[in-house]
């Protein structure tokens, strides 16, 4: 098979979008939400006119100098802050809406005290850490029958290599659009990220489970490298249908599905993409080197 | 094969009937979806309990009177189907648990008021101060607003009556001035106190403390020994019809403070709903197109098993879920993939029998990220059936005849699609359980239940509705109608 056969350049490939993610992340680090930082987001729209940024900036400069106005649609503002009271919610309202010369309409209020942002942080890292422990004894458990030649420990190796190759690529694509357009980093990516970690095994899995297949049913004394090969190409079809029937349906959901979950959305698309690419070029390819590496 | 079709004929008129429910209880309105805050719009609260002052055994009591107080401020409120519920976050950093409060106010976007209505902590408290002590201070000093200056204040010392010794208050209003008094009924305990307090102190001023402020402070005259007292200063109606409001319904037994509040305007969820309805109609579309053209008879096949699946989802939405049916079902499901579809029916049988217990389900909440969990588990479902396919084309490929190779396909199918979903069941359970969010729950819990609908729809309707196509000779037609993709 082709792809196990010039994996090295496969390899090579996943080695530069690797290294550049983590240029990039070192460069401009990550925009974390007050999902994780506590503070305010205030979500606004001025059915009339609205007014201009500055002004506007003006106006919260006495609740909060270090208030951040970011323009929302053709008719609103977002306004990151720090964490109010609800009386200073009132007092909010108030300046955005000029004391009520500019009428603005709130859609979106959310203050996160500094304590439950440090736990959800604590808790996405925690969920995270043990996605990927519970995925790599699932597949230890799974797959202990096929010790032979590649002990079963290290799919669940390869596996969670995969992984870590699906989740930085989008964190760093975050990281580029978090320093040029605002994008945050919530709870909601780090759901999206658990999801992508989900999928990228579900992917994963379904190549290994023919490796053990061809594996067991080797009569003719095949080499493993071939054997992969072979579950690679057989498996080929299925991957790219799934993967492209499951991205239809979020790029649909990215272009209807309303504001809302458009970020998260985005996500889940260049996740389920890198994830696939990792499954078929990179995941069972890496089996080979293993084996090779475990043979000398 | 007959066997197979009447089945099959028999799961299209079940999945039509629980389609037809889905559609018309939601017209009627009868079983609507339950919608989270994000879609709805409303207030989410939460508030941190402040649990030093309990001692550790009593604090479970202590935050499920606390959840019914504020429950009774709520629905004093006047909103429909609050939330409220008390939450113990367990840190691992430190050996405390943090206590919480979480009240989700549908339909409310006035922080404010709901803050209000439910935080107003009266505490009514009435502290003493010597008659001398007064008038020396009255002597030396010259401002004119005594209630508002701290020295003045700190004269008087605390008795121990405070407000929740109060057993029923009424507003009434005082027949030559017309102003609104506050007047107390002491349960027995505050009687005795009072009584005592106000018979060895007689002379001396009382001081009427509402939230730490003086309110006002009469002269003790006589000893109260019937547990009366009237509360009169300068009220308004309104903040004397909420002090009595605060009153009677007790106040709270912890102290609360607010540590995060979010209001969600209803125009943002309607847009999410509206776009998640369309998204998933268009998506359904265009995968039941892509199926038929790649997969062809095995394709129609899986756009009327996704169609099950999507009805099927749709009504346990509505009907609901537990953690314990959603376990039990998940065992048949696994059961019914390692030996016999049978499993697959206790499954639907266990779940029947869980509707006719009252409470036993709660329907689902359905949060933006549910609706985008339950359009990225369609594209799950499909997965079972493609995996079926390629594995079924490749039995042909080698020689067999359809009927077998639709078997074989099967078989080889299984341990891909459990391996794989199993995977995105832990994912999906390690999210619900340690979300912090109701987002993320939300679309933890339609990921896990969208992952065992679709295994149960692959067991049967995939199965059955492939088996009854099958057809009885291998000609050239039908090896092209079953098969797939570019080559045959």
């Amino acid at each position: 098979m082709w792809i196990v056969k010039h994996r090295k350049i496969f390899y090579s490939i996943s080695a530069v979008l690797i290294i550049a993610s983590i240029a990039v992340l070192s460069i401009w680090g990550l925009k974390i939400g007050i999902d994780f930082t506590g503070g305010t987001l205030v979500e606004v729209s001025y059915p009339d006119t609205r007014p201009d940024q500055a002004v506007v900036n003006t106006a919260l400069f006495a609740i909060d100098p270090a208030a951040s106005i970011r323009q929302s649609g053709t008719d609103g503002y977002i306004v990151r802050m720090k964490d109010v009271s609800p009386e200073e919610k009132v007092d909010i309202l108030n300046a955005l809406s000029l004391n009520g010369t500019a009428p603005a309409v709130e859609k979106n209020f959310a203050s996160i005290g500094p304590v439950l942002g440090a736990e959800a942080l604590r808790k996405s890292i925690l969920s995270v850490i043990l996605v990927m422990l519970g995925i790599v004894l699932y597949i230890t458990f799974v797959f202990r029958k096929v010790s032979q030649p590649v002990s079963s420990w290290k799919y669940g190796l390869v596996a969670i290599i995969a992984l870590v190759h699906d989740m930085i690529i989008p964190i760093a694509v975050f990281s580029v659009l978090g320093n040029f357009a605002g994008y945050e980093v919530d709870t909601l990516f780090v759901t999206a990220l658990l999801v992508i970690l989900g999928f990228s095994v579900h992917d994963t899995i379904v190549v290994f489970d023919r490796v053990r297949e061809n594996i067991r049913h080797n009569v003719s004394h095949k080499n493993f490298e071939t054997i992969v090969g072979e579950s690679v190409s057989q498996t080929f079809t299925r991957s790219i249908n799934t993967s492209l029937t499951t991205l239809l349906a979020l790029v649909i959901l990215y272009i209807f599905g309303g504001p809302m979950t458009q970020h998260f959305v985005l996500v889940l698309i260049i996740g389920i993409a890198i994830g696939t690419y990792s499954s078929i070029f990179i995941g069972s390819p890496l089996l080979v080197t293993i084996e090779k590496i475990g043979r000398k | 094969m007959l066997k197979n079709r009447a089945r099959a004929v028999f799961l299209i008129i079940f999945a039509v009937l629980i389609g037809y429910w889905v559609y018309v209880s939601n017209i009627e309105g009868t079983r609507p979806f339950h919608l989270g805050l994000d879609l709805s719009g409303g207030t989410h609260l939460v508030y941190q309990a402040d649990v030093s002052k309990i001692s550790p055994t009593d604090i479970s009591d202590s935050m499920s009177s606390l959840r019914d107080v504020v429950e009774r401020r709520v629905n004093l409120f006047g909103v429909s189907e609050p939330l409220v519920q008390t939450e113990e976050a367990v840190s691992l950093s430190s050996a405390d648990a943090a206590y919480r409060l979480i009240i989700e106010l549908p339909g409310v976007t006035n922080i404010d008021d709901a803050v209000k209505a439910i935080g107003a902590t009266p505490r009514l408290e009435f502290r003493l101060a010597k008659a001398n002590d007064i008038q020396t201070f009255n002597a030396s000093s010259t401002t004119s607003t005594l209630e508002e200056n701290g020295a003045f204040m700190s004269l008087f010392k605390e008795t121990g009556i405070t407000g929740s010794m109060v057993s029923r208050s009424t507003l009434e209003f005082n027949p030559t001035t017309k102003e609104p008094v506050v007047s107390l009924a002491f349960n027995s305990e505050g009687r005795d106190l009072f009584g005592s307090v106000t018979k060895d102190n007689i002379g001396d001023f009382l001081g009427i403390f509402l939230d730490g402020k003086l309110i006002s402070y009469p002269v003790l005259r006589d000893a109260i020994l019937d547990g009366r007292a009237q509360i009169s200063g300068s009220f308004t109606i309104d903040a004397a019809k909420s002090l009595v409001r605060d009153l009677n319904y007790g106040a709270l037994p912890i102290p609360i403070s607010l540590i995060s509040s979010q209001t969600i305007g209803p125009s943002l969820g309607q847009v999410a709903v509206q776009g998640g309805i369309k998204a998933g109609i268009i998506s359904f579309v265009i995968i039941a197109l892509f199926l038929i053209f790649w997969y062809r008879l095995p394709g129609l096949v899986a756009v009327l098993s996704l169609a099950v699946y999507i009805i099927l989802n749709l009504a346990i939405f509505k009907i609901g879920v537990s953690p314990a049916v959603i376990i039990l079902c998940a065992i048949c499901i696994f059961l019914a993939m390692k030996f016999h579809w049978i499993f697959g029916l206790v499954a639907v049988g266990l779940y029947a029998l869980m509707t006719f217990i009252p409470d036993a389900l709660s329907p689902v909440t359905l949060t933006s990220t549910g609706i985008a969990a339950f359009i990225l588990s369609i594209g799950m479902a499909v997965d079972a059936n493609i995996l079926i396919f390629e594995r079924m084309k490749e039995e042909l490929i080698r020689g067999s005849e359809i009927s077998d190779a639709m078997h074989k396909g099967f078989a080889r199918a299984w341990l891909s699609i459990r391996d794989s979903n199993a995977s995105s069941i832990i994912t999906g359970t390690i999210l619900y359980v340690f979300g912090s969010t109701s987002v993320i729950t939300g679309f933890a819990l339609v990921f896990i239940i969208g992952v065992l609908v679709s295994m149960f729809t692959a067991i049967t309707a995939s199965r059955l509705f492939l088996y009854s196509i099958a057809p009885a000779k291998t000609t050239k037609l039908s090896k092209f109608l079953i098969s797939n993709g570019f080559k045959s």
